[in-house]
């Protein structure tokens, strides 16, 4: 009797592991905030597995630089059907790595800059920008910051994609000039944080003047804080723009899967979510509109973005000047 | 029969297992990464700069801190006042804090906008300027003039109570007596801890700093990995930090490791010197301002936390449940093997115990995961790799809390249980195991503690639903969410400091005998 | 008998050499100046020591090559004889058993055993609570219960005040020695020697053959003599 029971169990469970071998699992590598609570990962998830017929499985990495790290790190032996979150700045390198596939994907967004791109599937964009409070004098320009008494928190261009946002802007803006720019900033620059939370953090402690950041993060404030007291900077020589990307991997089991979980990211439901959990623009402007609080971002002066190309040639000099600059 | 030559403490193939195991595992880490490498890498300039600042900074912080940990530890040696233990359990808790927070807190007093300056612009003064070099000191200094004063206060404990008297009656002066001797042989124990720990090194050096001057081997090796995809410069930078920190981790195994002393905690050295006017001033002074160093920084934490305790969300339940599960395996881990260390003793013993400070928790993560990847799919298993990895970074000081103890206990007890021919495990259980609670107690308490608080390598590995707390407390950082994320920091600190003074409590409680 | 022959032993930059013979039941006692080689003797005996030459043997068997637990050697060093943490019972329970896993046989040898040492129903009580004479005897009804048919000694009364001496040395007579145990003692005291079968004086590093000790207390021996004046 016993035995029977136990047989009828076990009969139970491969049953029900069948099942669920039946249901194909799609497997998402992203960066920490995208997929938690607050992110727009679970949302994501659900919204897709109602349409897909399969199972979505986040895996996490720190931030968008350590999803590409992990993927080298194993070597394209990897279980990833799709990486979210990669940022435009280091699609070259991703691209050489030669972990991922054409996308399929070549619907018209509406970014401010023309993005062809056969494997990045841009999902969501940003302008940097440096956050500060209201009544803080807002210098112009970045050569304006140089030249004032203001104390910013920047993040290290070596570990975090905003502070290599900076380094790009200095040089999209000022060239050959951008060495001089960031000697006369060294007084300006009160430290350089690892990541983007740490400066985020120094920043509402009251410990500078403003922090690099993105033009959408008084947004947060005014609509989860209801406190409007937090601006971002524009400057008339323009904002370098963050693009995040999605794509596939060649190495994977699912490849329509994943194209179509691709262009899921670009539908309606998944850009209408976006301002409110990553806080940053759409790729494609959901029927309603951006939410109230949002900065229209058709008002910034100029769309600073290099390609991926000049980005990759001055990465290594242009980061060295930055250091030699401040090292000083 | 003092001269007894054998080691007779048991299970002395254990010890040399666990030694070998934790060499082989450190080497392994850094072969891994370079045998995932496309070619060998190279070191620039920038790096050799980064090799000057880390070495540099740590001496500062390791000198400074043991330095001051002198006079500290001299104070509460010989003066017992009320809240004297709580002080000690809360002094320790810099130690134990993610690193974001301490730097929070600690800039909440000395930042450009923290209570100093603010007093000191009431007054009329100059700020005070912390980012740069001094900054990074400051910094170092909080996170490890607690430990410092822990492993001299031991030293101090350890001077039986008569040579005082000895001393006393002959008319001797105490200090070139009696401490000069016990602190040449204690203080550079804390000196080389210390400068280990700084060595690896990263966010502090960093964020405070004031800019790429304060960049570390340490950022280095993660640049290389993360944004330059250098895998081979990586390589290479963890095994010139290796071999740095094995240097200064076999100059520590040669040291005497006489301070973790049980009893540190608690024990006044019962002295006659220091009753007069100005000792008594002095002592409290030093005492005083270590306690505002310290704790300030930390109410600062606590006060930032409180009002993000009604916004900490839901999650935080289960992730609390997974750090005490995480910190409980760990504590465990590290003091078993800790303790096999100990009852072997010997010192390439000591220096395979000392080993975990000598490689980065990062590279030691990546090597981990490279490693398992041959044999198993690591992800799922984050977070017995997240113990193991926190177990081998509390495996250093749970050594040094056991294996002074252990050595004592091997030369009073050692003969009479080798001549009743007591087997390795009837020693174990009838002899070290209750003649060693009280150590053992303050390991468990400590490495408990360390791993709860630490974000560790959970960070490369985990998954959703693995989150701990330390890793949720980044999440809400990563999300705007300061305030809940000051919740979550203020809970981690009560947990730690709540683990650390259990396990030190229980090893207290009816310790017979 | 208890043969020690041609035994020589080195400890750093000493050496020492003995060689006797004493029949089973008897009490020996050790003496001479500190630095001659005493608790070298004893840790040679009890293995702590490794030697360099000679034999040592109980009953016509070699016992020189063995660990210091299996050797039919039991040991009463000057201090810490007794597990802190242990009861008296238990203690004395650790030569019974290593494990101490007892069976009620075993405890009622324990029980009995501190009876003829005069600590009947003190079984519970733990070391600390017991007086230094106490703790003497709870190590000698350790010695009592063990298979171990020779019992080496370090000065082991030395903390004890002179009443309690003569009663620890009456109980080592009285009841190791009743027992069958052969006793080899080390004392500084010449008083020790009085109550002993025979008497072995030991200086710079050489041990003299045993001689009785009316004839030491007779005529102590020449090597002595300086030791003595002190």
């Amino acid at each position: 009797m016993k035995t029977k029971y136990l047989i009828s169990v076990a009969g139970l469970c491969l049953g029900a592991s069948a099942a669920m071998a039946d249901v194909p699992e799609l497997t998402v590598l992203t960066y920490d905030s995208f997929a938690s609570e607050w992110g727009p990962g679970p949302a994501i998830k659900a919204g897709f597995e109602t349409v897909c017929d399969c199972t979505v499985t986040y895996q996490i990495a720190i931030d968008g630089a350590a999803i590409l790290s992990r993927l080298s790190l194993e070597g394209g032996a990897t279980k990833v059907d799709v990486a979210v979150g990669l940022d435009s700045a280091l699609t070259a390198a991703a691209r050489a790595s030669g972990f991922f596939a054409p996308s399929g994907v070549d619907e018209a967004t509406d970014l401010p800059v023309a993005w062809n791109d056969d494997i990045f599937v841009p999902f969501d964009w940003g302008y940097f920008a440096f956050v500060a409070d209201a009544d803080t004098p807002a210098p112009d320009s970045l050569r304006e910051l140089a030249d004032s008494d203001l104390k910013v928190v920047i993040e290290d261009p070596r570990s975090s994609t905003p502070g290599l946002g900076l380094i790009l802007w200095a040089k999209s803006a000022y060239g050959d000039g951008a060495g001089a720019l960031w000697a006369d900033m060294a007084d300006n620059i009160l430290t350089v944080t690892p990541g983007w939370s740490e400066a985020y953090g120094l920043f509402l402690n009251g410990e500078a003047d403003a922090v690099l950041s993105y033009t959408t993060s008084p947004a947060y404030h005014i609509i989860a804080e209801g406190d409007a007291g937090k601006v971002a900077w524009r400057f008339d020589e323009g904002q370098y723009m963050q693009i995040e990307v999605a794509a596939a991997l060649a190495s994977s089991d699912a490849p329509g899967l994943a194209r179509d979980f691709l262009r899921y990211l670009q539908s309606d439901a998944v850009q209408a979510l976006i301002p409110t959990t990553n806080w940053m623009y759409p790729v494609r402007m959901p029927e309603g509109g951006l939410p109230t609080g949002f900065d229209d971002p058709a008002a910034v002066v100029k769309p600073l973005l290099m390609t991926e190309g000049e980005a990759a040639a001055l990465h290594d000099t242009a980061i060295e000047e930055w250091r030699a600059a401040l090292a000083r | 029969m003092a001269r007894s030559a054998r080691p007779l403490g048991p299970a002395r193939g254990a010890a040399a297992v666990v030694a070998l195991a934790i060499t082989a595992l450190f080497v392994a880490a850094i072969a891994m990464l370079a045998a995932q490498a496309q070619g060998a890498g190279r070191l620039g300039p920038a790096d050799w700069a980064a090799l000057r600042f880390t070495l540099w900074q740590a001496l500062w912080s390791a000198g400074l801190s043991a330095g001051l940990a002198v006079p500290l530890a001299r104070a509460l040696a010989r003066r017992r006042f009320w809240g004297r233990g709580a002080l000690m359990l809360v002094m320790g808790a810099p130690f134990i804090l993610p690193v974001i927070v301490a730097v929070l807190g600690l800039l909440a007093v000395f930042g450009r906008a923290g209570v100093l300056n603010v007093a000191l612009g009431a007054m009329g003064l100059p700020p005070l300027a912390i980012y740069g070099f001094k900054g990074v000191v400051l910094a170092h200094v909080f996170f490890n003039l607690p430990l410092a004063t822990r492993l001299i206060l031991g030293g101090w404990a350890s001077i039986p109570a008569e040579r005082f008297r000895l001393a006393q009656s002959l008319r001797l002066p105490l200090f070139p007596h009696i401490e000069r001797p016990m602190l040449r042989a204690v203080v550079p124990g804390a000196f080389v801890a210390v400068f280990l720990i700084c060595l690896t090194s990263f966010a502090v050096a960093l964020t405070l700093g004031g800019g790429p001057r304060a960049t570390t081997i340490e950022l280095a090796i993660y640049q290389a990995v993360r944004f330059d995809f250098d895998l081979g410069k990586a390589a290479l930078l963890a095994a010139l930090q290796f071999g740095i920190c094995l240097i200064a981790a076999s100059a520590m195994g040669l040291l005497p490791a006489r301070d973790l002393r049980d009893g540190a905690m608690d024990r006044v050295v019962v002295r006659w010197d220091g009753q007069d006017t100005a000792a008594r001033v002095t002592d409290a002074l030093v005492i005083l301002l270590a306690a505002v160093f310290l704790i300030a920084p930390l109410l600062a934490v606590a006060f930032s936390g409180l009002g993000g305790f009604g916004a900490m969300p839901a999650a935080i339940w289960p992730a609390l449940g997974r750090t005490l599960a995480v910190a409980l395996a760990a504590a465990c881990i590290a003091t078993g093997l800790a303790l096999t260390l100990a009852l072997r003793g010997g010192r390439l013993v000591a220096v395979a115990g000392h080993l975990p400070l000598a490689v980065s928790p990062f590279v030691l993560g990546m090597g981990l995961f490279l490693m398992l990847r041959l044999v198993v799919n690591p992800l799922p298993l984050a977070l017995v790799i997240t113990a193991l990895a926190n177990a081998l970074a509390a495996l250093p000081l749970a050594y040094r809390a056991l294996a002074p103890e252990a050595r004592a206990v091997r030369l009073a007890y050692g003969p009479l249980a080798a001549s009743l021919a007591m087997p390795p495990a009837a020693q174990l259980r009838h002899l070290y195991l209750p003649r060693l609670r009280r150590p053992l107690g303050f390991a468990l308490g400590l490495s408990a503690a360390l791993s709860a608080g630490d974000l560790g390598i959970v960070a490369l590995f985990a998954n959703p639903g693995q989150e701990t707390l330390p890793l949720l407390m980044y999440q809400l950082m990563g999300a705007y969410r300061m305030e809940a994320a000051g919740g979550v920091a203020l809970l981690l600190l009560g947990l730690s400091l709540a683990l650390f003074w259990l396990f030190d409590r229980g090893g207290r409680i009816d310790a017979r005998g | 008998m208890l043969e020690v022959k041609a035994l020589r032993v080195s400890d750093g930059d000493f050496t020492l050499s003995a060689d006797f013979a004493l029949p089973q039941g008897s009490l020996t006692v050790v003496i001479g100046p500190s630095g001659g080689g005493k608790s070298t003797l004893l840790s040679a005996i009890a293995g702590f020591l490794g030697s360099d030459a000679g034999q040592m043997l109980w009953g016509g068997v070699a016992f020189g090559g063995a660990d210091p637990g299996a050797r039919p050697v039991s040991i009463l060093f000057q201090d810490n004889n007794l597990f802190p943490h242990l009861t008296a019972a238990l203690n004395v329970g650790l030569a019974l058993n290593p494990r101490l896993a007892l069976s009620s046989q075993d405890r009622a040898k324990i029980a009995d055993a501190l009876t003829q040492v005069g600590l009947s129903g003190m079984g519970d009580r733990l070391p600390a609570t017991l007086s230094g004479g106490q703790q003497g005897r709870v190590a000698l009804a350790r010695i009592l219960v063990s298979q171990r048919p020779v019992v080496l000694m370090d000065e082991p009364f030395a903390a004890l005040g002179p009443g309690q001496r003569q009663e620890m040395m009456a109980l080592v007579r009285g009841v190791l020695c009743a027992a069958g145990k052969t006793v080899l003692m080390v004392t500084h005291d010449p008083q020790d020697a009085a109550g002993a079968d025979y008497v072995i004086a030991l200086a710079d590093g050489r041990a003299d053959t045993p001689i009785s000790a009316a004839r030491f207390a007779a005529a102590p021996p020449e090597r002595l003599a300086g030791y003595f004046r002190k």
